[in-house]
């Protein structure tokens, strides 16, 4: 996850000159509204894609996309920066020669797209000369003109700024009336209205919708000098604004008193919260490093199945293709073969890039193949991976999981994660039911500090909220937690999953990979889980 | 259309500003040809180029600001493209942290422009996946690897009479090189200003010989070692620090440059004295743009020095508000060392371990900076001042204020390539005391 990247923005203020690149062209608000006319992208794709057979492409793809990016970021009562990006343009791809070119333009006509065309033509045979395996792209089906969109209840392009920034700012005033020292909060709407054609003959045209409110509420001690923060319990959604209403359903009161949310979030709510539990942050004791048993919410979990679970089963990194920067996996195909013991027999892992109201979800993927879920860890068995055209035949194969994805219309689409879940349990199980059988433990709640090697083994976690269990009973917060993991011994110690009615998305809006360095929103679902005897450090340090 | 000259890009430049009826105005144009190509499994996997040019306008009126971009550059674009700021502005909130815009500065240029590089090609980029990729296949290793190169530029200009214009090439190369078995890795990277000097063949040798020689690695138990951090291997934990160099954070008593009661240690004491970090943007091998992103000149910029904290970042407002002299952004990070090589520090340690990269640094308690991470491709034991064997990898968490006052001896600066951190960087080697290894990694 390009956590830097996020940092970097939220600490943006009004103060630059130039949009940050991510968001492209600054723009009115009423922009955000406005798409372009679908015949216009028809006839610059064929366009295109006739230029490419002209020159020598066997096979072409034309990704017209208007990516849009609004982001309000404030800090306790000001608003710092509003931000409206538009990037529009056209990535094109061809095989030539047996290899690929991609060139991509923001010259949206004829000659623009032509000469791109052209351009990815003459790549391709350039790298072709060096290229000893040939491409060879598994069957995707004529779609004809289709389309798809984000199933939302409320387009956030279309909420007033000042009804978001007037959000906010009630938001970091709740924060600092319950004593918050600072808060920052920031809402993130993206659309991507992404027009897909190919030599196959499909003309995709998607609207894709995704939101993210995070937070972060931090009490400072100024006698002793220490200060402590705690992030929303918020998760970034493939949702429309809707997801920023608040709705008593949505809401869980988990045990030791923490709120979270599932389809709706409360965000006032979480501000005042947080500060209440960093102000007991700043007052409770430290972890005792050691074996503890894990007790995992879900708005935790998903980092951890992202990290351990999504990255290592995606075949590109399994092949290689990555080891140069995100790196390779432990998971080689021959554990496919012999059902590798992944987790244990609780452990049920699905991809799925159709889930409702997920980040990964769309109808078709970026190189034109139509979306669905599938199995990748049966009962603790590592049964498949993730992948895309070029590499489903080394899977044995004949058509791709629809795994491919490009950030922008100027980014090459390559394999990105789908929508990685871990599956509820069978049985009735509620996470106060769970904490009872547990002796020494440690509660934790959202996601925080993560890291992991370039196969995948070893990853240490944080969170934002730890609560000791003793004798299965919450005694408090505790603080200075995070856990070292191997991740096959990891999963192995799983040893229950609450049930469905505690099933809830987290996700990552920023999920960074590639080289030039792509990012892509993917969300992982779990219920409340237990991991047993898990290495616990403290992480307290003392700069003298 | 990419990249403009200074005469072009003024023509279009002193049209906005004439059009802007706002109290202020600055317009920034900006185009870019960026090519790249990847590399995997010793065959060529993805190659690309991307061209991009913009214009970006912001006004104010008062404390209300706006901006709009347009990537047309017609007149009625143009009037387009002030209209639509100037409409944002007046519909915008005041901002009560509003400063003006700069006045009218005298840049003196870097050298950030290199013809070679600016004339990379197709082939070109071919031929370095070629070259890193024969060698490796001729000895049964596998290549991985991302050469990224660019020419752009950026224009700007303000109702002050302020202007600027340069252009930039970059060219950054990193490759990762394993055995066919998958037990050894080693990886080479390369930032630099000339494509003309660049052998790829030459560079990959380096790679070849780390992932030969780590094959075989045995387990140490984690704890706390003398290590010698290779440049590329500091580069991450020593840009990440430089996130919290900011005035206002410390002064708001949430940062490790807080001073407890209040305040910030401006002037303090906190690295160990051999510690000296400079930024400068015409430094002949880590050149950057002459301003910052608000327009405001680069100086050479003391950051650390002698140990002591030398500036921190002042933005405008904050300046103002803490009666400070506002500074520039840093757009490189140069640190002093001295004149030996890695080996030279190799041959100097009597007990130790040499880590080549490290990865996957996060953020794991502000308050002290403590980062966690990984070491790969290349991890070997050092005794008697000899490498004496590969050993497996170790998750660190480490703090590099802790780090960087457990100095033992630094090396020579060397320009480092782009990582996990794209800042343009000169860092030496550094053999430091104690730095604490917390677990062992499986990975290769």
């Amino acid at each position: 996850m390009h956590r830097r990247e996020f940092l970097a923005l939220s600490g943006l203020t009004a103060g630059g000159l130039l949009l940050p690149s991510f968001f492209g062209n600054a723009i009115a608000a009423e922009q955000l509204l406005e798409t372009i006319d679908p015949a216009l992208k028809k006839r610059l794709a064929d366009d295109a894609l006739s230029a490419a057979k002209a020159a020598g492409a066997s096979y072409c793809d034309v990704r017209i996309g208007r990516y849009l990016r609004q982001a309000v970021m404030t800090r306790e009562n000001k608003v710092q920066g509003v931000m409206n990006g538009e990037s529009t343009g056209v990535g094109i791809r061809v095989i030539a020669n047996g290899a690929w070119g991609f060139a991509a333009t923001n010259e949206l006509s004829q000659a623009g797209v032509v000469r791109a065309a052209q351009q990815a033509a003459a790549i391709a045979k350039a790298n072709a000369k060096f290229q000893t395996v040939p491409v060879q792209l598994a069957k995707a089906p004529s779609y004809g003109e289709v389309a798809w969109k984000t199933p939302i209840r409320k387009n956030a392009m279309a909420v007033p700024i000042k009804e978001k920034a007037d959000l906010l700012l009630g938001v970091n005033a709740a924060a600092m009336a319950a004593g918050a020292s600072f808060v920052n909060s920031t809402l993130f709407a993206i659309n991507e209205q992404k027009y897909f054609a190919s030599t196959d003959g499909s003309y995709i045209d998607q609207d894709v919708h995704r939101i993210w409110a995070p937070m972060g509420v931090t009490v400072i001690d100024k006698a002793s000098g220490k200060f402590r923060s705690r992030a929303g319990l918020s998760s970034p959604r493939g949702m429309g604004y809707e997801y920023l209403e608040p709705d008593p359903a949505e809401r869980f009161e988990l045990p030791g008193g923490a709120v979270v949310y599932r389809n709706a979030y409360d965000m006032k709510a979480d501000a005042i919260a947080a500060a209440k539990q960093v102000k007991e942050k700043l007052m409770a004791k430290s972890v005792k490093p050691g074996k503890y048993d894990l007790v995992l919410d879900p708005s935790h979990t998903w980092l951890t199945i992202h990290e351990s679970v999504g990255h290592p089963l995606e075949l590109d990194r399994v092949l290689g293709y990555e080891a140069n920067y995100a790196g390779t996996s432990f998971a080689t195909m021959d554990k496919r073969e012999a059902h590798f013991q992944y987790g244990s027999d609780k452990v049920n892992i699905v991809a799925d890039k159709t889930q409702p109201g997920s980040l990964g979800a769309v109808g078709w993927d970026d190189e034109g193949v139509k979306c669905k879920q599938w199995d990748l860890i049966k009962a603790g068995k590592l049964v498949d991976y993730q992948t895309i055209r070029d590499q489903a035949h080394i899977l044995g194969k004949t058509e791709s999981d629809g795994c491919c994805y490009a950030d922008s219309w100027s980014s090459v689409q390559f394999q990105r994660m789908a929508n990685v879940s871990l599956k509820a349990g069978s049985d009735k199980l509620s996470p106060a039911e769970m904490i009872k059988g547990v002796e020494n433990g440690i509660y934790i709640i959202g996601d925080g500090s993560f890291s992991i090697d370039q196969q995948r083994y070893n990853a240490q976690f944080g969170g934002q909220l730890f609560y000791e269990i003793k004798n299965g009973k919450i005694t408090g917060q505790i603080e200075d937690v995070a856990y070292q993991i191997r991740t096959p011994e990891f999963w192995n110690a799983c040893a229950a999953v609450c049930d469905q009615s505690d099933y809830r998305l987290g996700g990552s809006f920023f999920d960074g990979k590639g080289q030039p360095g792509q990012v892509s929103a993917v969300s992982h679902g779990s219920a409340t889980a237990r991991f047993n005897g898990i290495n616990v450090i403290n992480t307290a340090r003392s700069l003298g | 259309m990419s990249i403009l000259t200074e005469a072009q890009a003024k023509t279009i430049l002193d049209k906005v500003i004439a059009l802007s009826k706002a109290d202020e105005c600055t317009a920034t144009l900006q185009g870019s040809i960026e090519g790249n190509i990847r590399f995997a499994l010793n065959n060529i996997s993805t190659s690309g180029v991307v061209t991009d040019t913009s214009l970006s306008v912001a006004v104010a009126f008062g404390k209300r600001s706006g901006m709009a971009s347009i990537n047309e550059f017609d007149d009625a674009a143009l009037q387009r493209v002030v209209r639509r700021a100037e409409d944002l502005a007046r519909l915008a909130p005041e901002n009560p942290e509003f400063m003006p815009i700069i006045d009218k500065q005298t840049y003196t240029p870097s050298n950030t422009f290199n013809a070679n590089t600016a004339a990379i090609t197709p082939e070109f980029r071919a031929q370095v996946a070629a070259d890193s990729i024969n060698p490796c296949k001729a000895e049964k290793l596998i290549a991985a690897g991302f050469l990224e190169d660019g020419q752009s530029f950026v224009a700007f200009a303000n109702s002050k009479g302020n202007f600027g214009y340069q252009q930039a090439t970059g060219f950054n190369y990193t490759c990762t090189v394993r055995t066919e078995d998958g037990r050894g890795s080693g990886w080479v990277g390369h930032a630099l200003e000339d494509a003309a000097t660049f052998k790829a063949s030459h560079d990959i040798e380096i790679a070849k010989r780390k992932a030969l020689a780590s094959r075989e690695a045995k387990a140490l138990e984690p704890g706390k070692y003398t290590v010698i951090l290779e440049p590329a291997a500091a580069a991450g934990l020593i840009s990440f620090m430089m996130n919290f160099f900011d005035a206002r954070s410390a002064d708001e008593g949430r940062s490790f440059l807080s001073k407890k009661g209040g305040g910030n240690k401006l002037g303090e004491l906190v690295f160990d004295p051999q510690v000296n970090l400079v930024a400068d943007p015409w430094h002949p091998e880590a050149p950057v743009m002459p301003w910052d992103g608000e327009g405001m000149p680069r100086t050479k910029l003391p950051i650390i020095q002698n140990g002591k904290i030398a500036n921190l970042s002042y933005s405008r407002f904050w300046a103002q508000k803490q009666g400070k002299q506002p500074n520039a952004r840093p757009g490189n990070l140069l640190m002093r060392g001295g004149d030996k090589s890695i080996a030279d520090l190799v041959k100097g340690t009597s007990k130790g371990i040499l880590l080549t990269r490290t990865w996957y640094i996060r953020m794991v308690d502000p308050q002290t900076v403590l980062l966690t991470g990984l070491t790969r491709d290349g991890t070997f034991y050092i005794e008697n001042g000899e490498i004496k064997y590969p050993v497996k990898n170790f998750r660190f968490n480490e703090s590099p204020v802790i780090m960087l006052n457990n100095i033992d001896e630094l090396g020579k600066p060397v320009r480092v390539a782009g990582d996990e951190s794209s800042m343009v960087m000169m860092i030496p080697p550094m053999r430091l005391r104690d730095f604490t290894f917390t677990s062992l990694s499986d990975a290769v």
